[in-house]
Protein backbone atom coordinates (compact mmCIF):
# COMPACT_ATOMS: atom_id res chain seq x y z
CA UNK A 1 0.00 0.00 0.00
CA UNK A 2 2.92 2.22 0.79
CA UNK A 3 4.71 1.79 -2.74
CA UNK A 4 1.22 3.46 -4.44
CA UNK A 5 2.23 6.69 -3.07
CA UNK A 6 6.11 6.47 -2.91
CA UNK A 7 7.33 8.61 -5.52
CA UNK A 8 10.74 6.38 -6.13
CA UNK A 9 11.87 8.77 -8.84
CA UNK A 10 13.47 11.01 -6.23
CA UNK A 11 14.74 8.26 -3.45
CA UNK A 12 18.07 9.12 -4.38
CA UNK A 13 21.07 9.92 -2.12
CA UNK A 14 21.46 13.50 -3.09
CA UNK A 15 17.86 14.39 -2.47
CA UNK A 16 18.17 13.08 0.69
CA UNK A 17 17.11 15.62 3.76
CA UNK A 18 17.03 13.67 6.34
CA UNK A 19 18.61 10.37 8.06
CA UNK A 20 19.22 9.14 10.98
CA UNK A 21 22.84 10.26 11.69
CA UNK A 22 25.94 7.51 11.52
CA UNK A 23 26.73 8.36 14.96
CA UNK A 24 23.86 6.61 15.97
CA UNK A 25 24.94 2.43 16.19
CA UNK A 26 22.67 0.80 13.65
CA UNK A 27 20.86 -1.19 15.73
CA UNK A 28 17.14 -1.47 17.56
CA UNK A 29 17.26 1.24 20.36
CA UNK A 30 16.31 -0.72 23.76
CA UNK A 31 13.69 2.23 24.80
CA UNK A 32 10.06 1.76 24.52
CA UNK A 33 8.13 3.50 21.70
CA UNK A 34 7.80 7.05 22.02
CA UNK A 35 10.11 7.21 24.29
CA UNK A 36 12.20 10.79 23.93
CA UNK A 37 15.44 9.09 24.67
CA UNK A 38 15.80 8.17 21.03
CA UNK A 39 15.12 11.55 19.68
CA UNK A 40 17.77 13.15 22.45
CA UNK A 41 20.29 10.80 21.46
CA UNK A 42 19.91 11.61 18.30
CA UNK A 43 20.02 15.14 18.82
CA UNK A 44 23.12 14.63 20.63
CA UNK A 45 25.06 12.84 18.25
CA UNK A 46 23.79 14.68 15.10
CA UNK A 47 25.59 18.43 17.07
CA UNK A 48 28.74 16.22 17.58
CA UNK A 49 28.28 14.99 13.47
CA UNK A 50 27.91 18.93 12.67
CA UNK A 51 30.71 20.45 14.70
CA UNK A 52 33.09 17.16 13.42
CA UNK A 53 34.55 16.66 17.16
CA UNK A 54 32.89 12.69 17.85
CA UNK A 55 36.51 11.46 17.86
CA UNK A 56 37.18 13.86 20.65
CA UNK A 57 33.69 13.51 22.74
CA UNK A 58 34.04 11.20 25.76
CA UNK A 59 30.25 10.67 27.40
CA UNK A 60 29.12 8.78 30.71
CA UNK A 61 26.38 7.30 30.39
CA UNK A 62 24.39 6.92 33.97
CA UNK A 63 22.14 3.97 35.38
CA UNK A 64 18.88 4.34 34.48
CA UNK A 65 17.01 3.40 30.81
CA UNK A 66 19.81 4.96 29.50
CA UNK A 67 22.39 3.14 31.28
CA UNK A 68 22.39 1.06 27.69
CA UNK A 69 23.65 4.81 25.87
CA UNK A 70 27.37 3.45 25.40
CA UNK A 71 25.39 0.50 23.27
CA UNK A 72 23.92 3.13 20.68
CA UNK A 73 25.55 6.06 20.34
CA UNK A 74 29.28 5.87 18.56
CA UNK A 75 31.09 7.37 20.31
CA UNK A 76 33.97 6.58 23.59
CA UNK A 77 31.49 5.91 26.71
CA UNK A 78 32.18 5.21 29.54
CA UNK A 79 29.71 3.94 32.55
CA UNK A 80 29.30 5.79 35.88
CA UNK A 81 28.31 3.78 39.24
CA UNK A 82 24.60 5.19 40.03
CA UNK A 83 24.80 8.95 40.14
CA UNK A 84 28.04 9.71 40.12
CA UNK A 85 28.26 10.29 36.69
CA UNK A 86 29.30 14.21 37.09
CA UNK A 87 31.96 12.87 39.02
CA UNK A 88 33.26 10.87 36.52
CA UNK A 89 32.79 13.34 34.33
CA UNK A 90 35.00 15.55 36.27
CA UNK A 91 38.01 13.19 36.25
CA UNK A 92 37.82 13.04 32.64
CA UNK A 93 37.81 16.37 32.04
CA UNK A 94 40.72 17.20 33.97
CA UNK A 95 42.74 14.27 32.56
CA UNK A 96 41.58 15.62 28.77
CA UNK A 97 41.03 19.19 28.87
CA UNK A 98 40.94 19.42 25.22
CA UNK A 99 38.40 16.32 24.88
CA UNK A 100 34.31 17.50 25.07
CA UNK A 101 32.93 15.56 27.59
CA UNK A 102 29.10 15.56 28.48
CA UNK A 103 26.76 12.84 31.31
CA UNK A 104 23.64 11.88 30.07
CA UNK A 105 21.61 11.29 33.00
CA UNK A 106 17.67 10.88 34.14
CA UNK A 107 16.18 12.50 37.10
CA UNK A 108 16.67 9.31 39.17
CA UNK A 109 20.19 9.56 38.52
CA UNK A 110 21.08 12.86 38.44
CA UNK A 111 18.60 14.15 41.56
CA UNK A 112 17.76 11.74 43.61
CA UNK A 113 20.97 9.38 44.20
CA UNK A 114 23.70 11.59 42.61
CA UNK A 115 22.54 15.12 44.40
CA UNK A 116 25.84 15.69 45.70
CA UNK A 117 28.08 14.60 42.96
CA UNK A 118 25.61 16.93 40.67
CA UNK A 119 25.59 19.61 43.17
CA UNK A 120 29.41 19.73 43.89
CA UNK A 121 30.27 18.93 40.30
CA UNK A 122 28.10 22.48 39.11
CA UNK A 123 29.09 23.85 42.07
CA UNK A 124 33.52 23.90 41.31
CA UNK A 125 31.99 25.20 37.60
CA UNK A 126 34.23 21.66 35.56
CA UNK A 127 34.05 22.26 32.13
CA UNK A 128 31.71 19.76 31.08
CA UNK A 129 28.10 19.65 29.41
CA UNK A 130 25.15 18.09 32.03
CA UNK A 131 22.06 16.53 29.83
CA UNK A 132 19.60 15.78 32.23
CA UNK A 133 16.65 14.14 30.91
CA UNK A 134 13.32 14.46 33.36
CA UNK A 135 10.35 12.53 33.14
CA UNK A 136 8.78 12.85 36.71
CA UNK A 137 9.35 9.02 37.41
CA UNK A 138 12.02 5.67 37.78
CA UNK A 139 10.82 4.73 34.51
CA UNK A 140 13.15 1.59 34.14
CA UNK A 141 12.56 -0.25 37.51
CA UNK A 142 9.10 -0.21 37.34
CA UNK A 143 7.53 3.70 37.60
CA UNK A 144 7.93 4.04 41.31
CA UNK A 145 7.98 7.64 42.71
CA UNK A 146 10.93 10.19 41.60
CA UNK A 147 11.65 13.59 43.50
CA UNK A 148 10.64 14.92 40.11
CA UNK A 149 7.49 13.52 40.55
CA UNK A 150 4.90 16.20 40.34
CA UNK A 151 2.26 16.27 43.11
CA UNK A 152 -0.83 14.60 42.83
CA UNK A 153 1.19 12.66 40.40
CA UNK A 154 0.21 8.81 40.21
CA UNK A 155 3.27 6.36 40.42
CA UNK A 156 3.81 2.73 41.72
CA UNK A 157 4.90 3.47 44.76
CA UNK A 158 2.47 6.92 45.17
CA UNK A 159 -0.82 5.00 44.01
CA UNK A 160 -3.54 7.63 45.16
CA UNK A 161 -0.99 10.36 43.77
CA UNK A 162 1.76 12.24 45.32
CA UNK A 163 0.77 13.64 48.83
CA UNK A 164 3.28 16.27 49.85
CA UNK A 165 2.56 16.68 53.30
CA UNK A 166 4.36 13.09 53.43
CA UNK A 167 6.27 12.36 50.65
CA UNK A 168 7.61 15.86 50.21
CA UNK A 169 7.52 18.30 47.46
CA UNK A 170 8.86 17.46 43.33
CA UNK A 171 12.37 18.72 43.47
CA UNK A 172 13.28 21.83 40.75
CA UNK A 173 17.56 20.84 40.68
CA UNK A 174 17.92 22.68 37.44
CA UNK A 175 16.60 26.25 39.20
CA UNK A 176 18.56 24.47 42.52
CA UNK A 177 22.19 24.58 40.50
CA UNK A 178 21.19 27.90 38.23
CA UNK A 179 22.03 29.89 41.62
CA UNK A 180 25.72 28.80 41.56
CA UNK A 181 28.50 30.61 40.15
CA UNK A 182 30.27 27.70 38.12
CA UNK A 183 27.32 27.20 35.78
CA UNK A 184 27.42 29.35 32.89
CA UNK A 185 24.18 27.86 30.95
CA UNK A 186 21.36 26.38 31.98
CA UNK A 187 18.23 25.81 29.95
CA UNK A 188 14.96 23.32 29.54
CA UNK A 189 13.80 22.09 26.59
CA UNK A 190 11.85 19.44 25.28
CA UNK A 191 11.84 16.51 22.49
CA UNK A 192 8.03 15.66 22.01
CA UNK A 193 7.39 18.21 18.76
CA UNK A 194 9.71 19.13 16.12
CA UNK A 195 9.80 22.70 17.21
CA UNK A 196 10.75 22.04 20.79
CA UNK A 197 13.18 18.94 19.18
CA UNK A 198 14.89 21.76 17.28
CA UNK A 199 15.33 24.08 19.81
CA UNK A 200 17.05 21.38 21.92
CA UNK A 201 19.28 21.17 19.51
CA UNK A 202 20.31 24.12 19.27
CA UNK A 203 21.00 24.33 23.35
CA UNK A 204 22.99 21.25 22.98
CA UNK A 205 24.99 22.94 20.04
CA UNK A 206 25.37 26.23 22.14
CA UNK A 207 26.62 24.15 25.14
CA UNK A 208 29.33 22.28 23.28
CA UNK A 209 30.25 25.67 22.03
CA UNK A 210 30.24 27.23 25.36
CA UNK A 211 32.56 24.05 26.73
CA UNK A 212 34.56 24.53 23.83
CA UNK A 213 35.51 27.99 25.04
CA UNK A 214 35.80 26.71 28.95
CA UNK A 215 33.22 29.04 30.48
CA UNK A 216 31.79 26.28 32.91
CA UNK A 217 29.31 23.96 33.34
CA UNK A 218 26.43 23.96 31.00
CA UNK A 219 23.63 22.08 32.30
CA UNK A 220 20.49 21.16 29.69
CA UNK A 221 17.26 19.95 30.85
CA UNK A 222 14.92 17.74 28.81
CA UNK A 223 11.32 17.76 30.02
CA UNK A 224 10.38 14.15 28.72
CA UNK A 225 7.84 11.76 28.59
CA UNK A 226 7.23 8.40 29.92
CA UNK A 227 4.94 6.74 28.69
CA UNK A 228 5.31 3.04 30.20
CA UNK A 229 5.35 4.58 33.42
CA UNK A 230 2.40 7.01 33.28
CA UNK A 231 0.61 4.06 31.92
CA UNK A 232 -0.87 6.14 28.60
CA UNK A 233 -0.17 5.86 24.62
CA UNK A 234 2.80 7.81 23.70
CA UNK A 235 0.72 10.56 22.08
CA UNK A 236 -1.49 10.80 25.65
CA UNK A 237 1.51 11.44 27.44
CA UNK A 238 2.58 13.93 25.22
CA UNK A 239 -0.86 15.56 25.98
CA UNK A 240 -0.32 14.88 29.50
CA UNK A 241 3.47 16.76 29.34
CA UNK A 242 2.45 19.84 27.98
CA UNK A 243 -0.84 19.86 29.96
CA UNK A 244 0.91 19.11 33.48
CA UNK A 245 4.76 18.72 33.61
CA UNK A 246 4.86 21.84 31.83
CA UNK A 247 2.99 24.83 33.87
CA UNK A 248 5.47 23.19 36.93
CA UNK A 249 8.85 22.68 34.48
CA UNK A 250 8.81 25.83 32.25
CA UNK A 251 10.44 25.10 29.09
CA UNK A 252 13.00 27.93 28.19
CA UNK A 253 16.25 29.27 29.29
CA UNK A 254 17.09 29.99 32.96
CA UNK A 255 20.52 30.87 32.70
CA UNK A 256 23.06 32.62 30.05
CA UNK A 257 26.17 33.76 30.04
CA UNK A 258 26.70 33.52 33.55
CA UNK A 259 23.20 35.60 34.37
CA UNK A 260 19.94 34.18 35.39
CA UNK A 261 16.89 34.53 33.48
CA UNK A 262 13.64 35.84 35.38
CA UNK A 263 10.83 33.51 34.76
CA UNK A 264 6.95 34.14 34.97
CA UNK A 265 5.89 32.81 39.05
CA UNK A 266 4.65 29.12 38.80
CA UNK A 267 1.44 28.81 40.51
CA UNK B 1 7.87 26.36 -13.09
CA UNK B 2 9.35 23.91 -10.27
CA UNK B 3 7.72 22.52 -7.75
CA UNK B 4 9.36 21.13 -4.34
CA UNK B 5 7.93 17.34 -3.86
CA UNK B 6 9.12 15.39 -0.86
CA UNK B 7 9.02 12.05 -0.22
CA UNK B 8 9.41 9.76 3.28
CA UNK B 9 10.71 5.89 3.55
CA UNK B 10 10.25 4.55 6.38
CA UNK B 11 12.03 1.67 8.10
CA UNK B 12 9.55 -0.84 8.64
CA UNK B 13 10.93 -3.50 10.76
CA UNK B 14 12.29 -0.57 13.21
CA UNK B 15 9.51 1.38 13.50
CA UNK B 16 7.64 0.95 17.00
CA UNK B 17 4.50 2.75 15.92
CA UNK B 18 4.62 5.21 18.67
CA UNK B 19 2.32 7.72 16.22
CA UNK B 20 4.39 10.62 17.40
CA UNK B 21 5.26 11.15 13.64
CA UNK B 22 1.02 11.89 12.85
CA UNK B 23 0.76 14.31 15.34
CA UNK B 24 4.28 16.15 13.72
CA UNK B 25 3.34 15.62 10.18
CA UNK B 26 1.20 19.33 8.97
CA UNK B 27 -0.43 16.97 5.59
CA UNK B 28 -1.47 13.73 7.67
CA UNK B 29 0.60 11.95 5.24
CA UNK B 30 1.44 9.46 7.73
CA UNK B 31 -0.78 6.70 9.03
CA UNK B 32 -0.25 3.28 11.31
CA UNK B 33 -0.56 0.19 8.95
CA UNK B 34 -2.90 -3.02 9.56
CA UNK B 35 -0.33 -5.07 9.52
CA UNK B 36 2.37 -5.87 11.89
CA UNK B 37 6.37 -6.09 11.03
CA UNK B 38 8.22 -9.23 12.91
CA UNK B 39 8.14 -7.28 16.72
CA UNK B 40 4.35 -7.19 16.76
CA UNK B 41 3.82 -3.38 16.29
CA UNK B 42 2.04 -1.84 13.25
CA UNK B 43 4.28 0.23 11.98
CA UNK B 44 3.60 3.60 10.30
CA UNK B 45 2.83 3.94 6.35
CA UNK B 46 2.81 6.74 4.13
CA UNK B 47 -1.17 7.37 2.80
CA UNK B 48 -1.01 10.03 -0.11
CA UNK B 49 1.58 11.87 -1.98
CA UNK B 50 1.29 15.23 -0.35
CA UNK B 51 4.67 15.35 1.48
CA UNK B 52 7.04 18.26 1.02
CA UNK B 53 9.62 16.46 2.62
CA UNK B 54 9.23 19.17 5.88
CA UNK B 55 11.21 16.60 7.92
CA UNK B 56 8.70 17.30 11.08
CA UNK B 57 8.21 13.79 11.16
CA UNK B 58 11.86 12.06 11.12
CA UNK B 59 12.90 14.59 13.78
CA UNK B 60 10.34 13.36 15.86
CA UNK B 61 10.73 9.65 15.52
CA UNK B 62 12.66 8.48 18.63
CA UNK B 63 13.88 5.51 16.82
CA UNK B 64 14.99 7.61 13.47
CA UNK B 65 13.30 5.52 10.92
CA UNK B 66 12.38 8.03 8.59
CA UNK B 67 14.65 8.97 5.63
CA UNK B 68 13.53 12.38 3.90
CA UNK B 69 14.26 13.11 0.01
CA UNK B 70 13.29 16.19 -1.13
CA UNK B 71 13.52 17.57 -4.72
CA UNK B 72 13.10 20.14 -7.12
CA UNK B 73 11.05 19.14 -10.43
CA UNK B 74 9.61 21.19 -13.20
CA UNK B 75 6.38 21.03 -14.26
CA UNK B 76 5.16 21.90 -17.68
Amino acid sequence: MEEQFAKTEIRKPENIVYKKTDLMVDRPLSYCPGCGHGTAHRMLMEVLEEMDIADKTIGVSPVGCSVLAYDFLNIDMLGAAHGRAPALATAIKRLWPNHFVFTYQGDGDLAAIGTAETIHACNRGENITIIFINNGIYGMTGGQMAPTTLPGMRSSTSPYGRDVATMGHPLKITELISHLPGVYYVTRQAVHTPNHVRKTKKAIRKALELQKENKGLCFIEIVSNCNSGWKMTPVQSNKWMEENMFPFYQLGDIKVDGKLIELPKTS
Amino acid sequence: MAKIIGDIAINNERCKGCEVCIAACPFTVIAMSKEVNSKGYHFAIKVNGECTGCTNCAIVCPDGVITVYRAKVATV
